[in-house]
């Protein structure tokens, strides 16, 4: 589930990271535990703090507007995609985010960032289910989601999705 | 940059707070409820900021993160934790206590209890990090949006618990500063979150999964609606369509009601009550009034139905009480069967008969029986060792004597049960025996008795057994206490005691003794029948056209699922042997037992004594009903379900389809235009009636109540969407949508009423006498259709139920000593000392186990947040050992004996 965020950015694996406990609500929450200090609990906060110790900064963002995008979009991933429970709402995720990516390569714009990785993650168990039909009805995401999934380092366990490149449903959305 | 923000949208507070805290130069601009989303991601009422690059953000909190970005304040891994814990576990909570304070009415905190966790949550990380603020010293991002969030529940500091004095302190600091305060001033004018509520009650609740822990709320997931197909949506149209001409003719049966050839035949049982004592609300809801309920709903089906009960009168119970009261046991009978009888009626108890056992009848049957199995072979003579009381001159018959369970040491088992560990026993058998009446103690001496020959019945019974558990409705506890009856072995079973009280037995040598109770008391249902009608066997001796259903509680299962059984299937007579078995699990009280002894409990007679209406104690009950595993009465629950269930939601929304058809079109139904919306709502209603049905097929209660509620939830949602109070002031169009939102909702109020009779009759009725439904509309098919169509006059239209309020529930659980720690704790071996002496345990202050339970609570958290972050041993053991200590105060402070708890009470199977 929420756990495998993190792992293909982890330069050095000095940490530990561990599902559940923690004494949350939601039992699932990863926690990582450090060396130093006390643990971090969250997806996007141990996601964001092994970014920062890898050094790679600007998969966060560089300006304060892209910043609070990146954030915006690890928020999105953790509250909407995380939180649906229904086929009627994954059906709307699916097509918020067919909105949003009409006319952008990325989440955040024309950078790769977090977001990115971590939608990849919460929407692999979506698409694996899509039929043909669907995955050409939400075309942008299946773009998107194919470009990710090839991004050097991404995929790493997940099973590969596959995408048709000629269109089928001629009257598909 | 431009930021909307929505009045009174819960999320404008934290953006206003945060661009003020930072000093952010933003435009406002205020958007209405009825504007389109800010932002086309986001649901309306959410904030959106417009970037000066044409970039929209969307959420809130990125949205706050940006003010404090755009001024060079990094996040760090402490505020992105905060406003990741605020977004996945705050923001829920918050939002449904909001719900619940603002639509359900409910004050502060008790609305969500996990919030409460939430903030011990905040409360512990302020003190143990000993910083002013959330991440540090200063305040940051983090501050602003777990405040913005938690100030519209909170209001203020005096209402958070006074332990939690950090959390406290950093909230009023928070409230205090100035651009919270100034947020605030702007965004919750009253006025705002007025129109907030009634955004809210347009919408489905919040739902967060782990409120779902009560065991007094259904067990499966209210996960999102199923999807209508077309198909469902045209058919919900024609039948609305045809109307009355749909619904078939409400059956009439003749009087007295017997079997029809080529018609649905159901009998139905309660089990019969025991004379000698004034039932309790447990006894109620386990047999008698679920049995109604469903005895109603069978006639509503228009399927022939027969319900009987009457009180069982013989045995020892019955003349150690005559003893006791210095009466004889007819006139004890006489006496408490009239009690019986006036509790049922005031319970509006539709039994076609209402008898007992104590007639020549009973007689009559019990010894055909009785001859048919002694001339099959099915008796076996023995000598048994009994107690004698040389001082009382008798022998002692199972409940005269008392003493130690040979299997769980309990001292007080009586002479054929342990109370506490619920087997059963042979008299002899007992530690310590001693006879109830002189406390002598007895001796034990040979006595011939007769013996069901279960052994050998049992070849009988187990094909029967299979056939009706593979065509029949057997609760899931019958099914299992069955099974594990039959898997221990069955053994011959005495059928005769040495009593004077029960029905002669007709053998020579025997004739001083009659027949044990659990022989005689079943075959009640027969001799009560026959005391109804002399056609009595039409009934019972017609398994091919009669379906039997026999309601109890658990505790009788054996008796009608082997031992009855054997009887009748040994005296091979063609009777009628149960087809459904439906066995309720117990209802506690105030999670104690139920106590005539001890004065716990509401009990049948008292009940109308405390001014609440029978239907909304056979509602609360039939709500709570045990079905599938133990509940709990609770009085507080009792308001919440009648304010929150009946007020709010059943009674709202019947009331205000009759009102608006009174006050808007003269008391006659308008004209009605489906629009699509109207006909998925048609759609909608019929799933939840086929649902009904199907719950009520399977003798599911309980569960079929909660799609009666579920129908005036879609109901009210649909008048609040719609608005026809609005719209009848409107042009020619919105006025015809007026009267069609108008007239779909009456009809739903009319179909509600005829789903409503099997629970609460009397409201049933009102509601008929209210929207004058006519009386052939008073049957259940499959369809939703419109038995109210536009000309129909109603009636005069009020209030259907009233608000129970908290001052008049308290008295009420003062009076019947619910909820006293005392009573709670009593644990069986406690129960040694008389009644009258039981307050020898100290009494606990309930300020003391408030205090403990949060102090066990705070601690909990504590050792969890240790064990998560890989503390020192050494330190996590001694905060356990804080824990079990706390623990250990709490089950003492509550009275319970505190070795049991520790463990992590586990004492439930």
């Amino acid at each position: 589930m929420a756990g495998g965020g993190g792992r293909p950015l982890c330069g050095k694996q000095a940490a530990v990271i561990s599902v559940g406990e923690g004494g949350r609500l939601h039992p699932e929450v990863p926690v990582l535990q450090t060396n130093n200090g006390p643990g971090l609990t969250g997806l996007i906060t141990i996601a964001a703090h092994l970014v920062k110790q890898a050094k790679k900064d600007q998969l966060l963002g560089s300006t304060a507007e892209e910043k609070a995008v990146v954030q915006q979009w690890l928020e999105y991933r953790v509250t909407q995609v995380d939180g649906c429970s229904s086929k009627e709402d994954t059906r709307i995720i699916l097509k918020n985010l067919n909105i949003h990516l009409e006319d952008k390569v990325y989440l955040a714009g024309n950078i790769f960032t977090l977001a990115d990785v971590l939608m990849y993650y919460g929407l692999h168990h979506v698409m694996v289910d899509l039929t043909v039909q669907e995955k050409e009805k939400y075309l942008n995401v299946s773009r998107w989601f194919n470009h990710i999934q090839h991004y050097p380092g991404v995929r790493q366990h997940l099973s590969n999705v596959i995408f048709i490149k000629n269109r089928l449903y001629t009257n598909a959305h | 940059m431009r930021l909307r923000v929505a009045a009174g949208g819960p999320a404008a507070l934290k953006v206003l707070a945060a661009a003020g805290a930072a000093a952010a130069p933003v435009r406002l601009v205020w958007g209405g409820p009825l504007e389109q989303p800010l932002a086309p991601l986001s649901p309306p009422w959410t904030p959106a900021l417009e970037l000066d690059s044409g970039t929209v953000l969307f959420s809130p909190n990125a949205i706050c993160q940006f003010f404090f970005l755009a001024r060079g304040e990094e996040p760090t891994d402490l505020t992105n934790q905060w406003l990741e814990w605020e977004a996945t576990e705050l923001q829920p909570a918050a939002s449904a206590a909001l719900y619940a304070q603002l639509v359900h009415g409910r004050k502060g905190l008790e609305a969500v209890e996990v919030l409460g966790k939430l903030l011990v949550h905040i409360e512990l990380n302020l003190s143990r990090r000993g910083t002013a603020y959330l991440a540090g010293d200063t305040k940051s991002v983090a501050d602003v949006v777990v405040w913005g969030t938690l100030f519209p529940v909170l209001q203020d500091e005096t209402s958070l618990p006074s332990e939690l004095q950090v959390l406290r302190t950093w909230f009023q600091s928070m409230t205090l500063s100035e651009a919270c305060r100034k947020a605030a001033d702007s965004v919750l004018m009253p006025k705002a979150l007025l129109e907030f509520k009634s955004y809210l009650q347009k919408q489905p609740p919040p739902c967060l999964a782990m409120e779902r822990a009560t065991s007094n709320e259904p067990e499966e997931e209210e996960g999102s609606e199923p999807a209508l197909t077309e198909e469902e949506i045209t058919a919900a149209v024609d039948a609305w369509a045809r109307g009355v001409a749909a619904l078939p003719k409400p059956w009439q049966p003749q009087k007295p009601v017997l079997p029809v050839e080529g018609m649905r035949n159901v009998l139905i049982t309660s089990a019969l009550p025991y004379v000698n004592n004034v039932p309790h609300l447990g006894n109620i809801i386990g047999c008698v009034l679920s049995a109604d309920t469903f005895a109603r709903y069978c006639r509503l089906r228009n399927w022939n139905t027969l319900y009987v009960c009457g009180t069982d009168e013989y045995g020892t119970a019955t003349e150690t009480k005559a003893v006791e009261e210095g009466l004889t046991p007819q006139e004890i009978c006489n006496k408490y069967n009239a009690i019986h009888t006036d509790i049922y009626r005031w319970f509006d108890i539709s039994f076609d008969y209402f008898g007992r056992t104590t007639t020549p009848y009973q007689t009559m049957i019990a010894q055909d029986i009785f001859q048919r199995l002694l001339a099959r072979g099915f008796l076996l003579q023995d000598t048994v060792e009994q107690l004698q009381c040389e001082d009382c001159q008798r022998f002692l018959a199972d409940r005269f004597v008392e003493g130690t369970c040979p299997f769980c040491s309990y001292e007080e088992a009586r002479g054929d049960q342990c109370d506490k560990c619920g087997k059963l026993i042979n008299a002899v058998e007992l530690k310590n025996p001693q006879c109830k009446l002189c406390r002598g103690v007895p001796v034990v001496k040979p006595t011939q008795h007769l013996f069901l020959d279960l052994p050998k019945l049992e070849e009988q019974l187990e094909p029967w057994l299979e056939q009706s558990w593979a065509t029949g409705d057997w609760t899931a506890n019958a099914r299992y206490i069955t099974r594990s009856w039959i898997r221990d072995g069955l053994k011959p079973r005495c059928i005769t005691r040495d009593l004077k009280w029960g029905t002669p037995v007709p053998l020579d040598g025997f004739r001083d003794k009659v027949f044990y109770v659990w022989f005689d008391a079943p075959i009640g249902y027969l001799s009560i029948t026959a005391n109804y009608t002399d056609q009595w066997e039409r009934w019972w001796k017609n398994p091919q056209q009669v379906e039997l259903y026999n309601f109890m509680a658990k505790d009788n299962v054996p008796f009608h699922s082997v031992i009855f059984p054997c009887s009748l299937l040994g005296a091979d007579d063609n009777y009628t042997l149960v087809n459904h078995l439906i066995a309720t699990e117990y209802l506690n009280y105030e999670d104690g037992k139920f106590s005539k002894s001890r004065g716990v409990g509401v009990f049948g007679d008292m009940a109308k004594d405390t001014g609440i209406p029978a239907d909304i104690w056979r509602f609360y009950l039939l709500y709570l009903r045990p079905e599938g595993q133990d509940s709990a009465f609770s009085w507080s629950d009792l308001m919440l379900k009648n304010n929150s269930e009946l007020l709010n939601n059943l009674g709202n929304f019947i009331n205000r389809a009759g009102m608006f058809v009174c006050k808007f079109f003269g008391g006659t139904v308008p004209d009605m235009v489906l629009t699509p919306d109207d006909k998925r709502l048609l759609a909608r209603v019929t799933l939840e009636l086929h649902q009904y049905h199907q719950l009520l097929e399977k003798v599911r209660i309980r569960d079929a109540l909660r799609c009666i509620l579920s129908i005036s939830r879609h109901g009210n949602q649909y008048i609040q969407v719609n608005e026809p109070w609005k719209r009848i002031k409107g042009d020619e169009k919105d006025r015809q949508r007026a009267g069609t939102v108008t007239g779909v909702a009456v009809n739903m109020a009319s179909m509600l009423a005829v789903m409503l009779q099997p629970y609460m009759p009397s409201v049933s009725l009102a509601i008929q006498g209210q929207l004058c439904i006519p009386p052939d509309c008073f049957v259940l098919s499959h369809n939703f259709t419109c038995t109210l169509p536009p000309g129909h006059r109603v009636g005069t239209v009020s209030p259907l139920f009233q608000k129970l309020e908290h001052d008049q529930i308290e008295a009420l659980r003062k009076r019947f000593g619910g909820g006293q720690p005392e009573d709670l704790a009593v644990e069986p071996q406690a129960k040694q000392t008389p009644p009258a002496s039981v307050t020898l345990m100290a009494p606990g202050d309930p300020e003391l186990i408030q205090e403990l339970t949060e102090e066990v609570a705070k601690q909990g958290n504590h050792v969890r947040q240790l064990k998560a972050n890989k503390a020192e041993k050494a330190q996590v053991d001694t905060e356990v050992a804080k824990l079990l200590e706390l623990k250990k105060q709490l089950a003492l402070a509550e009275g319970k004996s505190p070795e049991v708890l520790v463990p992590k009470g586990k004492r439930k199977k």
